[in-house]
């Protein structure tokens, strides 16, 4: 057993579900008691989904724990299948089925047999991976079955597509400002003259995942999302894939002179040192603010890092390589993959942290006092116990972080957008530093805004206890308004019953 | 929808497949209700995945609830329960020193079977702090019965004797404590003076402390006086329960503590309406004063005083349509409301339904329509919220009352909604908390009014499927 308050990477199902509900006219049906259905609301809430979530529950209660599951599973799929007509149906199990071991397996080969749908069970264990693993695993499966699928009937494409052409591997929903990277992408792809073959899973449909070999290379933006299905891609048709992501200047370089190399090696003719050389630049705001002055004052200033793999990498090489800022630790969540971020980050700052708990991170952000902060919303809350600013630059995020204006992460938009977050956090900083070495803004005493200054009437002592659990904010309204009840009725005590009558009377 | 009204209320049972809270989210009130209390969750990832996403903000602020996440090694009993729960809750004594810690029970512990109540006593003897053991997992119970479950348990903790001083009593009771607030041992008896000779009376439900207030206050003006309250501000401040002492709901999802205090405290129930809206609440007061042979004292004008007040309201409404998908169990209360205010109840979607707790409420449900006029609702038990999304498009509801999975749908196809869980989260109670229901109600029909003629109701393509 495990003391926690706060976790960074959510239960696996999560992962399966954020796949599954990418798709268009994939239906997930969870195996799970009632109540574990908690994704729809934050999928409706947080991405603001006009369209119902397509997940249900195959709800386990009572009967199921005494008699098994018998046919509840085998018709909720079926009569999914007739209600919705979706292309997939993905049965999610959950920390509960994990536990029943019932063979959901079964259920699904008994289920595909009469709906029309695909069934497949999401191949993940609670107790073994997390939401992220989980995703990566998930959609790895779908593309597994829907290429040996097509394979079977002979419907694989032959050959690669007549112009360079890429799949986008990793974009999902509830993911960190994955729509704006998305669009983003795909603008940068249009400018390199490279065709956007796929973008899985979000806004795909599994019958376009048969096309996905006619791609001459697999890009994979994200750490956490795609890396098994491109390997995958990789290994049944020698799709080569990138796995560096395009976020801060020179990573989006990096990212650009890999396209060049991969697709050039399969025939392609192209050079792209001057698109590179001309966004770098002009276009891009990122490597001009390196050289302003504000970036200068930045120079040494301490910030810490954390997050995902990908995001809090990235960001470590941004503002220590592109910035001079001094990242005095870099952490990350993912503790499955802590080689690779150690490999990354190394150079770039003093010291790294892999740890899942919260509280070791508030400490370490205590000890360091940082001029700034990058990291996820709890991050951001440690910030403000500590008046340290923070810049959100990875889940878990509120809805906050899912801006309705263009944000991305990546590509050289993505440049101009990190260097605003870097820079107000800084800033914004400074500014209440200065505040108060000199006192503030205003220094001048609030003069009380009461109709008059002495008030000629009592407060008992239950009817104040009563005022003060009125919230700070409309509390001297409220007393206000108390008193003018009390005064037009000639009451001379203000006591609970009072304090209540009032309310009544002005209808508050 | 058959032309044929039926006479008397229709009660249906669906397939049980609807959108709820977990019964777990019941610590995000209590430990704040409870002050010196310490919720400890048993149970996963995914609880906690729960909790963490629906407590929003409160989790930052070191909320006195943790969760117990149980590994691998645990469900395979690799590791021993009790030296697991003692580590965690002899940590939690050390940095927290609560009165109480509740072990919430959940999903897991059931399917494992974690002898949560055996093993309950005997590390309360080691470490010395009370442990109350709650089941409120999502097998058997939906969002607001959690705290039915904690309150059952609880009743379970109430002194059963009233200590001998007379001084002490009032220590012990935080009710009369605040009213005598700062008053001397005569003037406390001479205000007892102001109380009719009844037997005591304990109303249970959780409520933030000034609707506590409010609702001692109501029955005050009727000479009765409140002995105690479950639960109380503090667990060391729980309120005697005596036999024979008479106990009164203040909402509709407490079976299981009404339950539990009639056969194990050998408690009265006064089964009444909850104290919902003016007409509930007035219902609530005059059952509890006929239940003592009290003749109520102007509450007609204070009723109707109250319904003056909301009139600005109430037109609004009046005559509209609502429908309620089902999530919290106040649906019966809220819907008895809202038919006194003149809307029309198409459907009533509840998780649980207890006729014999709720059976005042339901009486007066059905008077208050025949007196309106209003065709009696559909009450549907465990409602399956896809049959209901298709009666939805079907009947065009003025109003539906659902959770947040399906309010952005809904709205995104041009029908107004009310999210469910604000209903259990704001000031409903009591006369002066009554416009509060209708400003959650009005809201998205007064946010229409500000954004009509604007043509874009309906914002998504025609083929999208409800």
């Amino acid at each position: 057993m495990k003391l926690a308050y706060w976790m960074y990477a959510g239960p696996a199902h999560i992962g399966t579900l954020r796949v599954a509900t990418s798709f268009k006219n994939v239906h997930a049906i969870m195996h799970a008691p009632l109540g574990d259905d908690y994704f729809n609301v934050m999928r409706s809430m947080l991405s603001r989904e006009r369209d119902f979530t397509p997940v249900t529950t195959s709800v386990v209660d009572r009967h199921v724990l005494a008699r098994g599951s018998q046919e509840k599973v085998v018709d909720n799929i079926t009569r999914k299948d007739s209600e919705e007509h979706p292309d997939l149906i993905v049965l999610t199990p959950t920390c509960t089925s994990s536990i029943l071991q019932e063979d959901l397996a079964n259920f699904v080969e008994r289920a595909s047999i009469e709906a029309k749908a695909d069934v497949l069970l999401a191949d993940v264990n609670h107790y073994r991976v997390n939401e992220m693993q989980a995703a990566d695993r998930t959609l790895h499966q779908i593309v597994q079955y829907y290429i040996e699928k097509a394979r079977k009937k002979g419907e694989l494409p032959e050959g690669k597509s007549e112009k360079p052409s890429v799949n986008i591997i990793g974009i999902s929903t509830l993911g960190f400002h994955n729509q704006h990277d998305c669009t983003e992408l795909k603008r940068l792809m249009g400018d390199l003259g490279i065709e956007v073959n796929t973008v899985i899973p979000e806004g795909a449909s599994v019958h376009e995942i048969k096309t996905m070999p006619r791609a001459w290379f697999n890009l994979v933006p994200y750490r956490e999302l795609g890396l098994m299905s491109a390997e995958y891609l990789k290994e049944e048709f020698g799709t080569p894939y990138i796995d560096i992501t395009p976020m801060g200047v020179v990573e989006t370089a990096r990212c650009i002179r890999k396209i060049q190399q991969v697709i050039n090696a399969q025939g392609a003719d192209v050079n792209y040192e001057d698109f590179i050389n001309e966004q770098t630049m002009h276009v891009s705001q990122a490597a001009w603010f390196s050289r302003s002055i504000d970036c200068q004052n930045l120079t040494g200033k301490k910030a810490v890092v954390f997050g995902d793999s990908t995001h809090a990498a990235a960001m470590t090489k941004i503002l220590a390589r592109e910035m001079g800022i001094h990242v005095v630790w870099a952490g990350t969540y993912c503790k499955y993959d802590a080689d690779w971020f150690k490999e990354q980050v190394g150079e770039y700052c003093d010291e790294i942290l892999i740890t899942d708990d919260h509280g070791l991170i508030g400490d370490a952000i205590a000890r360091v006092e940082p001029s700034a902060i990058f990291g996820t919303q709890m991050e951001r809350h440690v910030g403000k116990r500590l008046d340290i600013p923070c810049g959100v630059i990875a889940a878990p995020i509120h809805v906050q972080n899912f801006p309705i204006g263009y944000k991305p992460f990546m590509g050289y938009e993505g440049t101009n957008q990190v260097t605003d977050l870097v820079y107000n956090s800084f800033t914004l900083g400074m500014e209440d530093h200065l505040l108060e070495i000199f006192g503030g803004h205003d220094t001048k005493e609030v003069i009380t805004k009461g109709i008059s200054a002495e008030s000629d009437l009592n407060w008992t002592k239950d009817g104040q206890a009563e005022l003060n659990k009125i919230p700070g904010f409309v509390r001297g309204k409220v007393k206000r308004n108390t008193e003018k009840f009390a005064r037009d009725r000639g009451i001379q005590v203000i006591n609970a019953e009072v304090l209540y009558a009032a309310k009544e009377s002005v209808g508050a | 929808m058959t032309a044929v009204e039926p006479q008397a209320l229709n009660f249906e049972c669906e397939t049980g497949n609807y959108h709820t809270f977990c019964p777990i989210s019941c610590v995000a009130w209590l430990y704040q209700k409870i002050e010196d209390s310490f919720f400890l969750v048993i149970g996963t990832k995914t609880c906690g995945y729960f909790l963490q996403n629906a407590m929003g903000v409160m989790i930052f602020a070191e909320p006195r609830y943790a969760m117990a996440e149980l590994e691998e090694g645990d469900i395979s009993a690799q590791l021993n329960d009790y030296e697991e729960l003692k580590r965690l809750c002899t940590q939690i004594k050390r940095d927290r020193n609560p009165s109480v810690i509740v072990w919430i029970g959940t999903c897991t512990t059931e399917i494992i079977k974690m002898d949560l109540e055996g093993l309950a006593p005997k590390l309360e003897g080691e470490i010395g702090i009370p442990i109350v053991v709650a089941r409120a997992n999502g097998l058997d119970y939906a969002f607001t019965q959690g705290e039915d479950t904690v309150l059952a348990a609880m009743a379970a903790r109430c002194p059963d004797k009233s200590p001998v001083a007379e001084a002490d009593k009032s220590e012990r009771n935080a009710i009369s404590k605040l009213l005598n607030f700062g008053k001397k041992k005569e003037e406390v008896a001479a205000s007892e003076s102001e109380y009719v000779d009844h037997p005591p009376l304990v109303l249970f439900g959780s409520l933030p402390d000034p609707v506590v207030t409010q609702l001692t206050i109501e029955l005050k003006k009727q000479g009765i006086k409140v002995s105690g309250w479950l639960p109380a501000k503090r667990f060391t401040e729980l309120p005697v329960l005596e036999e024979g002492y008479y106990v009164s709901g203040v909402n509709p999802f407490l079976s299981r503590t009404a339950t539990t205090l009639m056969r194990r405290r050998k408690c009265k129930l006064i089964g009444a309406p909850f104290p919902i809206g003016p007409d509930g609440t007035r219902a609530w007061i005059e059952k509890i004063c006929s239940v003592f042979g009290i003749t109520p004292r102007g509450l007609d004008e204070r009723e109707a005083l109250i319904w003056e007040g909301l009139e600005d309201y109430v037109k609004i409404i009046r005559g509209k349509s609502v429908f309620f998908m089902g999530d919290n169990l106040l649906e019966i209360s809220l819907a008895r409301f809202l038919v006194r205010c003149g809307m029309t109840v198409q459907e009533i979607g509840i998780p649980y339904m207890d006729k014999r707790y709720q059976a005042a409420e339901l009486a007066l449900l059905e008077k208050t329509c025949n007196e309106m006029g209003s065709p009696l609702p559909t009450i549907v038990e465990k409602p399956d919220n896809y049959n209901q999304l298709q009666r939805i498009n079907e009947l065009h509801p003025d109003l539906v009352i659902t959770g947040m999975a399906h309010a952005n749908p809904l709205e995104a196809r041009g029908i107004n909604t009310k999210w469910s869980v604000e209903f259990t989260f704001a000031q409903i109670h009591g006369f002066g908390n009554a416009r509060d229901i209708l400003e959650l109600v009005t809201r998205p029909l007064r946010r229409n009014n500000s954004l009509k003629d604007l043509g874009w109701d309906k914002l998504v393509r025609e083929d999208a499927k409800v």
